[in-house]
């Protein structure tokens, strides 16, 4: 079979299984985050926390409880890291350096996953099991908490009341990011993933020996990608074969990088009772996503330098077994979720192969974005979207039956500055620094992408590295740590003022003057507007890294 | 829109250079800021490049405020003949131990009465409290025709300015002086109280978002081409920071506010804050009166049904006969429906007496001088003096247009020997010409109508379903109007109503947009939020079209700045690292001819859009009532798609004309 049909069919099995699965998963969560009945062990946890489950909290204090909480994790992760040595199973690993274990801890709570230390010569399996994989659960449950925060917003009139943060946290993490997990890990073993507790000595041919390193990464890898987390057990991530060993379990990764983040959009649909909302903003998510695929395999398929033709297309930096078509499906899809695991090295990809997959994050993580942070980028978007387009029709805007005014306004506009404020004052300051030229891995163009890659990934929580760069100096370190917590935090803040405030208004009927938002034309202005107020904002970047490259 | 009239305005727009009014448009602030910057550069070190940059950016706040102050400069007109009519007059008052003393206009107090004769010009806003007038309101209305002010009931209220034409009428001033309706409506199209609405606070919080990424865009990019080898002065950053944030929509949002008021004063209505302009667009629900609005008011002859054994022409001609002499407009109705019909126009015979309806006859007809009579009447009073009972195919007429909402009227004859009943006349209430269309309209914009009468739920249903309002309420009190009105607010829907007389001002002031007619009483002005001075209540839907107007300029010019900047990128990017990056000359799609001719036509393209839509920013965008889909459709396409395409071919001519200047091309 040829590079092109497998790669097609595998294109087309994906598709196919999202198909499948959109409905039914999409609905359940919806029952998840609507059901006032609760599990008898989640009692016993609510019990343990002292929250009454019933009780609903104002967008002020579910706002403070997810900041609350997400700082007793960040500190909780911190004391892990840098104290490993204490910990069992540390593999006789010292504790991280500070500036790293605080990198690090913020990095997982914020659902990025940058990594500035490679796993396996870094980290003992406590601080990775019980310490980072539990992140990859809890941040990414955050995650979909603040989603349905802001999709209750629309849902609710004339209440202010956003549901119970602890009940949204928990419920995410056991009755649906636990089971699918579990039945990941499994799957992923079946394929020949790791998962035990010790390095193994082999004596090598050559007569020396070689330590392998083991551990639990089967159960960690099917949470880093269903979370859309990325962070890798291994430092190759995705690549290395007992973290994805076969097409199957490739497949298997891109299926849970996707799936919680495109069924949302049918969750949102059922929640606000137009299951054709879902599907529109599904349908722009899915443009979003499709052209960046076609343009990224076309340009690593098409490549034309001569060592690219010799190896059939660019094979710099992928892996055999995946090829180009599988590389660059998974580059594109790792970026579009603000997952950020990688099974190709981007920082090879072609100019405009690597030039897509940083748009992809620019676009600030909405195609379809991260687990719950995706949904709720693109809902602003729309909000955005609505607010221009609205004024067109002749009338103040409103989406889903909630008027777009000055407060509304307001949260959008500084959701909307936020991410691109830091990623371009990171970059800035980073570029003005003479010493960032010595740790680039290239000159010129590409030098200059791999430092815009690594603000953009940072600031909207992907976490995939272009590599090339070094990024272990303390002014990355700390740098990159500010560009995730505020990336992450400042608009999640602003969501949930904004969910408070959709939630205070009543519902305006629907009339034949109202902008329809649930029709192909929205979905098309909506890309528009995406679009547009990414190009607007990244052009001059872009035109100096990718784009030179692309066109010299 | 004249050249002239720009001109004319040219000294206002250059005192409002001071940035404490720039301040106010925070866009145009960014760009006066850049302005002086560009300019003290090409003081210190000067270019031929520089100057024509500080120049055009200097204009670009220019053309910016032209466009305001020749939309102020609309009103100002206005509001100078209007001052014209405020004239210092004198007042008789009548003071309460009843003696009367000469006093100034403006020591007139809430409270007091005056004397107003004919001839003499009224002092202040009132009440007419005693006598009735004909009083000339052109000075407000422009309506030449004088109107009569009486005592009590829904025309009592007078304004100050106006002048009494006969008779006299002792006038309870209301407002105090200062505060007029005179004085308010000189401020408003003067612009003079105007503050932001909410729909602009929020706009304009997305164009200083837009403008704070820009700048960091800008900001950021000094080190970036520093890195790439290709360092870029200030000049060349401030030219491009100007051409991308908003200044096409910044520089012509408060204009747009403005001439909305002024297209609302044109049609003679006038609003109390930009606010309720803006809620007219919004509007879902209207409740129009029935009487004056929906229909002409009175009950119209709309057919004749003869009985058995009758011709129509025999039925018609004798129910003209008993109307001829009738001066109620019933009776006038039933002879132009005769005419209408092909009866012969002649007069009443010789010795022809008229019957006039009375209270107990419930009849009117006349008596001929041939002994003939002819009566018309309701049908128990005809059936009386014909002396038997009717006929079983006219009492199935009666009912049938009793049923309809309609009234019957019996025509009975009696030529001495026996009466018998001719026929019935179908009266009805009758529709004003093009309403069903207009509602048709209002629908299709996804307004529901809503017909408010005092009529019995029958005659309600069936006027409402002739005229295709979408509902009604029928025997409605004042108090069935507000729990309507807060029935639908409570459902999310903005209501609009219009009212005169005093018991509807409670529903005005709940209304989102209430529209008081002229001619109602001062308590119904006070509590809308609209002044219709046609006194016309159709004029709702009028309202309603220049408010969703409003809208969609202001968003259409949004949509068409915020397009403009990718055809600037275009230009300017590649014209600033052409030197670093060689083959960013690919991106050069207009191939514009030096990189400072690139940066000089982005430039001067963004300060001249501004003016060439200075007229649709006055004139507003064209509105046609049609569902939201098709009118998104339509923008989009035009300041969408237009917005990106434009500035193309703007940018290239310019760069034509700006590449032969020595010192750019």
């Amino acid at each position: 079979m040829n590079d092109t049909v497998s790669g097609l069919l595998m294109l087309g099995l994906l598709v196919a299984l999202l198909a499948a699965v959109y409905a039914p998963v999409g609905d359940y969560m919806a029952r998840v985050f609507t059901t006032s009945s609760h599990w008898r062990i989640e009692k016993r946890l609510y019990r343990l926390i002292g929250v009454n489950p019933d009780s609903e909290q104002t967008a002020r204090s579910y706002t403070l409880s997810v900041l609350g909480f997400s700082l007793v994790s960040i500190i909780a992760l911190y004391l892990i890291l840098v104290g490993q040595s204490l910990l069992p199973f540390d593999r006789g690993l010292p504790g991280m350096p500070w500036e790293m274990g605080l990198n690090t801890s913020i990095s997982f709570v914020t659902n990025t996953n940058w990594q500035s230390y490679g796993g396996e010569s870094t980290l003992g399996f406590a601080a990775q099991a019980g310490g980072l994989a539990v992140q990859n659960f809890l941040s990414a449950a955050v995650g979909i908490a603040v989603a349905v925060a802001l999709i209750r917003g629309f849902v609710r009139s004339r209440s202010g009341e956003l549901g119970n943060f602890w009940v949204d946290l928990v419920r995410g993490t056991l009755r649906i990011l636990l089971p699918v997990a579990f039945v990941g890990a499994i799957l992923l073993i079946s394929q020949g993933a790791i998962q035990n507790f010790g390095d193994h000595t082999v004596h090598a041919i050559s007569g020396g020996t070689q330590v392998i390193p083991g551990g639990p990464a089967a159960s960690q890898e099917s949470i880093k990608e269903l979370g859309t987390n990325g962070g890798g057990f291994f430092n190759a991530n995705s690549a290395h074969p007992f973290e994805n060993p076969t097409p199957f379990s490739n497949l298997l990764e891109m299926f849970f990088i996707l799936v919680i983040p495109i069924s949302l959009t049918r969750t949102l649909g059922t929640m606000v009772g137009s299951r054709k909302q879902g599907l529109s903003i599904l349908g722009a998510m899915t443009f979003l996503i499709g052209a960046a695929v076609a343009l990224t395999t076309w340009a690593e398929v098409g490549a034309h330098s001569q060592a690219a033709r010799l190896a059939g297309g660019a094979m710099e930096g992928k892996e055999t077994q995946f090829g180009t078509w599988l590389s660059s499906m998974f580059a594109v899809f790792t970026t579009g979720t603000s997952t950020g695991a990688v099974n190709a090295s981007h920082d090879s990809f072609t100019p405009v192969g690597g030039g897509t997959v940083l748009v992809n994050m620019m676009l600030g993580e909405v195609s379809p974005g991260g687990v719950g942070a995706g949904i709720y980028g693109i809902l602003v978007m729309a909000i955005l979207t609505v607010f221009i387009a609205g004024l067109m029709v002749g009338r103040t805007p409103e989406l889903l039956g909630k008027k777009i005014g000055r407060k509304e306004m307001t949260y959008v506009a500084l959701y909307t500055l936020s991410v691109p404020a830091i990623v371009l004052v990171g970059i800035g300051a980073a570029i003005a620094r003479s010493s960032t030229t010595d740790v680039m891995g290239n000159p010129g163009g590409h030098g200059f992408s791999e430092v815009v890659y690594a603000f953009t990934s940072a600031a909207n929580n992907n976490g995939s590295a272009f590599g090339g760069i070094t990024v272990t100096s303390d002014f990355f370190q700390l740098s990159l740590a500010a560009a995730m917590l505020l990336g992450r935090f400042i608009p999640i803040i602003f969501v949930l003022a904004l969910a408070g405030s959709l939630a205070k208004q009543g519902k305006v009927p629907v009339t034949a003057g109202t902008l329809p938002t649930h029709t192909p034309l929205f979905a098309g202005l909506l890309v528009g507007v995406i679009l547009l107020i990414t190009g607007l904002t990244f052009f001059p970047a872009l035109a100096l890294g990718p784009l030179a490259e692309a066109l010299s | 829109m004249t050249l002239h009239s720009l001109l004319s305005q040219l000294p206002q727009a250059l005192r409002k250079l001071d940035p404490r009014h720039l301040w106010r448009s925070p866009v145009m602030f960014i760009v006066w800021i850049g302005s002086l910057m560009t300019t003290v550069i090409a003081i210190t070190d000067p270019s031929v490049f520089a100057w024509t940059v500080a120049v055009w950016l200097w204009l670009t706040v220019v053309f910016g405020n032209l466009a305001e102050a020749v939309a102020e400069g609309r009103g100002k007109a206005q509001a100078a003949s209007l001052r014209a009519a405020r004239t210092d007059v004198t007042a008789l008052r009548i003071n309460p131990d009843g003696t009367e003393s000469q006093v100034a206009g403006t020591a007139l107090k809430k409270g007091d009465r005056v004397l107003v004769q004919a001839g003499e010009v009224i002092p202040g806003d009132g009440d007419v409290v005693e006598g009735v007038a004909s009083v000339d309101e052109s000075a407000i209305t422009g309506e030449s025709a004088p109107v009569i002010r009486e005592a009590g009931g829904d025309r009592s209220a007078v304004t100050g300015g106006t002048k009494v034409l006969s008779d006299q009428i002792v006038v309870e001033i209301t407002s105090a002086p200062g505060e007029t309706f005179l004085d308010r409506m000189i401020a408003l199209v003067e612009g003079a109280s105007r503050r932001k609405t909410p729909n602009e606070i929020a706009l304009s919080i997305l164009l200083v978002s837009l403008t704070i990424v820009f700048l960091l865009a800008v900001a950021t990019l000094r080190p970036m081409a520093d890195y790439a080898g290709a360092p870029q002065s200030t000049l060349v950053l401030v030219a491009l920071l100007v051409c991308l944030i908003p200044t096409t929509i910044g520089a012509l949002l408060s204009a747009i506010g403005i001439a909305g008021m002024d297209r609302l004063v044109r049609v003679n209505v006038l609003a109390m804050s930009g606010r309720a302009v803006e809620a007219a667009g919004d509007v879902s629900t209207l409740l129009l009166d029935k009487t004056g609005t929906i229909t002409y008011g009175n009950r119209q002859a709309s057919r004749f049904v003869p009985a058995e054994g009758v011709t129509v022409e025999q039925m018609r001609d004798a129910a003209r006969l008993s109307s001829l002499a009738d001066q109620t407009p019933e009776g006038r109705s039933i002879v132009e429906l005769a005419l209408a019909q092909g009866a012969d126009d002649n007069d009443l015979p010789v010795g022809a007496e008229f019957v006039e309806f009375t209270a107990q006859t419930r009849m009117s007809g006349v008596d001929l001088a041939d002994g003939r009579t002819v009566r018309k009447g309701a049908g128990s009073s005809v059936a009386a003096w014909v002396g038997r009972d009717m006929d079983p195919g006219v009492r199935l007429t009666i009912d049938e247009i009793a049923g309809s909402g309609g009234t019957p009227l019996v025509v009975a004859e009696s030529n001495g020997q026996g009466a018998k009943v001719l026929g019935v006349v179908h009266l009805k209430d009758v529709v004003k010409e093009g309403m069903t269309e207009r509602f048709a309209e209002l629908r299709r914009m996804g307004i529901r109508t809503v017909m408010i009468t005092g009529d019995n739920p029958l005659t309600a249903a069936s006027i409402a379903a002739e005229a295709g309002v979408d509902d009604f309420l029928a025997e409605a009190t004042p108090e069935d109007k507000m729990r309507l009105i807060h029935k639908e607010q409570e459902g999310g829907r903005l209501v609009a109503m219009t009212g005169d007389g005093t018991n509807d001002a409670p529903a005005l002031a709940a209304a989102d947009v209430g529209v008081a007619m002229n001619s109602g009483t001062s308590a119904a002005k006070e509590a809308g939020n609209m002044v219709d001075l046609d006194s016309d209540p159709t004029k709702l839907i009028d309202i309603v079209a220049i408010g969703k107007q409003l809208l969609i300029t202001r968003g259409a010019l949004t949509t068409f700045s915020i397009a403009n900047d990718v055809a600037k990128y275009f230009a300017i990017i590649p014209a600033m690292f052409l030197a670093a990056y060689p083959s960013l000359d690919s991106l050069n799609i207009m191939k514009l001819s030096t990189p400072t001719s690139a940066i000089t036509s982005a430039v001067i393209f963004n300060a001249l859009v501004i003016v060439a839509l200075i007229p649709l920013a006055l004139k507003g965008v064209k509105f046609r009532a049609a569902s939201a889909e098709s009118v998104l459709r339509r923008n989009i396409l035009v300041y969408g798609v237009g917005g990106v395409i434009a500035p193309f071919i703007g940018i290239k001519l310019i760069d034509l004309i700006v590449s032969t200047i020595p010192g750019i091309g």
